[in-house]
């Protein structure tokens, strides 16, 4: 649907190499693009602005480095500059040295303050500290039985009683110090930034409860009101940090930019799923990533290895490279890849697939991919074990059985041998492999994938022009550093 | 067809295994070494004393002056052809109000084209207004014999509970009988939420457990309302994200559930929070595709959010807004007003 910025800076002429360096009108056209790459991605007016004066010092005068097309270093230095700015000071959870810390959320209404509280309280339960939930939310009917119940789900204490938001708050804090809890998360009432009488609230529970973190919760879907929401809470408040919402969405979380540039605290946790444990520190690499349409590789790979069966995939990996490969392989693959979720949602993460392969994904109609596990059902298990004995009658049997037509099975058979053959070559290869897949899908292109031709020309391409993977994955357990506040 | 997703799906099998695999070999050479001992888990440290209330960040300041715009454009006295300027502002108020990128970019090209005419604001107002679709009433009568049904979906947190109350209470106010259907069976206590405005309205709920199918909730509910003759139901849906198929599959399965035997569902809305950005319009997009979406209710647009991302939704997909929130009391639901709307996004 957008385009990438990546997609964009196909466009810029490799022509520019010649000269060494870019010249100030290259520049412009670069920042128009990363401008209007900035807003769709939903981060606010006076943020992209501040942005793109910071990324002009950047990239003005700066050597062309040979190795890359001056569009990738664009969106190389980009993508530096939004870690920068997401990740400059990143905040130290540290515990208060008398028990309990305190923990206030605060947030709009939706924004999803309950499940964070219950989320981050089973993230402390984790770290091994005993937290204590405290329902303050006494505005929204049945708030305090929805952290009940999450509570419970986490294996969380919930404090509630029917008085005012202030005295649950300061009772909650005493008993939690009374029974031993070492850290309390008061959750509020969600409110709209204009309504005094509620942010009158929250600071009234603030200072009487002298929280040692105040986080506000954000929805990462969130438009150019962020800004608003973060400063005002900001005004009333003094945030410790931010805690991102909904993040397993498809919004770009734009908004995370725009509150972190406005307020200037750090992004601290993410939200990522519906369930209780999808939820973890905040990674700036994978939000900039994210925020430029450039896939997020990692994310992938998490996914792949929380819903996938490992021993299905490991086996059939193997296979893979060896090049026995079989059709019940791909078949077993195929629905481990769907148990991720949709293919446009999966596309969308993967990096360096076009806009051209992206939009054609997110055409697909995930039912279809029932048809191609009809065809490989219809087969007999020597057919699947060897495709090449599928001669012409057993082809019409095949179409016959799983109601499609004879040429689709032609055309499964020969992408599935185009895939064998092309996995084969590759064989036990090198770790690198975004890049081969890149040559496979040239291949896949080349030799009959006729409805998708320039998507796969341009998806060679850009598999080597986006930005390898960081494979580090950050040591679990603490946010890292500012020195002091 | 079927070429385009074996490729798409084989790319996709092979680019994860492939990224699995390479990652598992990453971490395989880093193993050794990484001898370094663990870091603590947790530092425990002498707490620094409460953030006192700061001084605003500079960019914040910026903020405050640029507010102006809204109040400059309506102020600007150009007719016929406009400056750079002056487009420059008209853009940045559309930007500001969430109107999208594509949409001001259509905008700016009519007025830079057609020029301001009687002057900027009543041109901007002019082109807004055309964006918007004309047709947008609600049916809420169902062909003889039948139960009406009001589908409500959105993703997490839009505010459908607290609609589905204040709409339940609003055509009780008029003189209708109600029956609400728990359909949120997957958020904790949705139920008890629903069953509090049910309480306030004089609505009848109907509810089973969490986790309970909620295609069969609102069948029940539908039974009881055709039993004893209620004209409408209101039907709540759990939260969902927009880029999950199973969870759409579910919802259209819910919507077919709903729009037979005695139930018709008579219109379809999408609650959506003025506060969403982009991303609105491929909500909507995903939830016209999986439910038939025939109206949004636009809430908590008496925050500071502007919710021009339905200009845009309106535009390209012609999914009208038929109610929009503007208050928390249980009457600021209103008929969504084109014109009052379009003088909202360029008021200062």
């Amino acid at each position: 649907m957008f385009d990438t910025l990546a997609d964009r800076f196909e466009r810029l002429s490799a022509s520019l190499r010649s000269r060494g360096r870019l010249s100030d009108a290259d520049l412009d056209g670069a920042l128009a693009d990363v401008r209007s790459a900035l807003l769709e991605a939903d981060v606010e007016l006076t943020v992209v602005r501040a942005f793109l004066d910071a990324l002009r010092v950047r990239l003005a005068g700066q050597a062309l480095n040979q190795s890359l097309t001056p569009g990738q270093q664009v969106i190389k230095a980009v993508h530096e500059q939004l870690i920068e700015v997401l990740g400059g000071s990143a905040l130290k959870v540290t515990y208060a040295s008398r028990p309990p810390t305190v923990i206030v959320l605060a947030g709009l209404q939706g924004a999803g303050k309950t499940t964070a509280a219950a989320k981050l309280a089973l993230w402390f339960k984790q770290q091994g500290r005993q937290p204590y939930l405290v329902a303050a939310d006494l505005q929204r009917p049945a708030a305090v039985q929805q952290l009940r119940v999450l509570g419970s789900q986490a294996g969380v204490d919930v404090f509630s009683d029917a008085s005012t938001p202030v005295d649950v708050a300061r009772r909650g804090v005493a008993e939690a110090a009374r029974i031993g809890r070492d850290v309390v998360i008061i959750d509020t009432a969600g409110r709209l930034t204009v309504d005094r009488e509620l942010m009158d609230e929250v600071r009234a529970i603030s200072d009487a409860t002298s929280p040692h973190y105040t986080f506000l919760v954000i929805d990462a879907a969130t438009g150019q009101d962020a800004v608003v929401t973060a400063r005002s809470f900001h005004d009333t408040l003094a945030l410790s940090g931010i805690v991102v919402s909904k993040l397993d969405y498809d919004a770009r979380g734009g908004a995370v930019l725009s509150a972190r540039g406005v307020v200037g605290c750090p992004v601290v946790f993410a939200s990522t799923g519906e369930k209780l444990g999808d939820f973890d520190l905040f990674h700036p690499d994978r939000m900039a990533s994210r925020i430029l349409g450039m896939g997020d590789a990692l994310s992938l790979i998490e996914q792949a290895e929380r819903t996938m069966d490992a021993d299905v995939v490991a086996a059939s990996a193997g296979r893979l490279m060896d090049g026995s490969f079989t059709l019940d392989d791909f078949l077993a693959q195929l629905n481990q890849v769907r148990k991720m979720g949709s293919l446009g949602g999966l596309m969308r993460l993967m990096p360096g697939v076009t806009k051209e392969m992206r939009s054609a994904a997110s055409n697909v109609d995930d039912r279809e991919l029932n048809k191609i596990e009809a065809i490989i059902r219809s087969m007999t298990a020597r057919e699947r074990r060897e495709p090449a004995i599928i001669d012409g009658s057993r082809r019409s049997r095949i179409a016959r059985g799983s109601g499609t037509t004879v040429n689709a099975v032609n055309q499964l058979l020969k992408q599935f041998g185009e895939m064998r053959k092309m996995m084969r070559q590759m064989g036990g290869a090198n770790p690198t492999m975004p890049p081969q897949m890149g040559k496979f899908a040239a291949l896949a292109a080349r030799r009959g994938a006729d409805s998708l031709p320039a998507g796969f020309e341009a998806l060679g391409a850009g598999m080597r022009a986006a930005p390898a993977p960081k494979g580090k994955k950050k040591k679990g357990g603490r946010v890292t550093p500012p020195k002091q506040r | 067809m079927i070429v385009a997703i074996a490729i798409v799906a084989a790319l996709l099998v092979v680019g994860i295994v492939a990224l699995v695999i390479a990652r598992r070999r990453r971490a395989r050479s880093l193993a050794p070494a990484s001898d370094q001992p663990p870091l603590p888990q947790v530092l425990v440290t002498e707490v620094v004393e409460r953030p006192t209330l700061d001084e605003a960040p500079s960019l914040g300041t910026r903020i405050g002056a640029t507010r102006g715009v809204f109040e400059r454009i309506r102020s600007m006295s150009a007719t016929g052809a406009l400056g750079v300027d002056e487009l420059a502002i008209v853009e940045e108020v559309l930007l500001r109000s969430d109107v999208g990128v594509a949409t001001t970019a259509s905008i700016l090209d009519g007025l830079r084209r057609d020029g301001a005419g009687d002057g900027v604001a009543p041109t901007l107002r002019r082109a807004l207004r055309a964006c918007l679709v004309d047709e947008r009433s609600v049916r809420d009568r169902a062909e003889p014999g039948r139960v009406a049904v009001w589908l409500f979906v959105g993703v997490n947190g839009v505010g459908k509970t607290t609609t589905i109350g204040k709409l339940a209470h609003r055509e009780i106010a008029a003189g209708r009988s109600v029956v609400l259907a728990a359909g949120d069976t997957f958020r904790a206590a949705a139920a008890e939420q629903l069953g509090q405005w049910a309480e306030r309205s004089g609505a009848e709920l109907v509810r089973v457990g969490e986790g309970a199918d909620p295609g069969a909730v609102i069948h029940d509910a539908i039974g009881r309302a055709a039993a004893r003759g209620a004209d409408l139901v209101l039907a709540d849906t759990a939260g969902r994200r927009s880029n999950s198929t199973n969870l759409l599959e579910e919802l259209a399965k819910v919507r077919r559930v709903a729009d037979r035997g005695p139930g018709q569902v008579v219109e379809t809305f999408m609650v959506l929070d003025a506060t969403t950005g982009q991303n609105a319009l491929s909500q909507a997009r995903e939830f016209l595709a999986a439910a038939a979406v025939s109206g949004i209710v636009l809430t908590k647009l008496d925050g500071t959010a502007r919710g021009g991302i339905v200009v845009a939704i309106e535009r390209e997909l012609g999914i009208p807004v038929k109610f929009v929130g503007v208050g928390e009391g249980v009457a600021d639901l209103i008929p969504f007003d084109p014109d009052e709307f379009v003088d909202s996004l360029i008021r200062a």
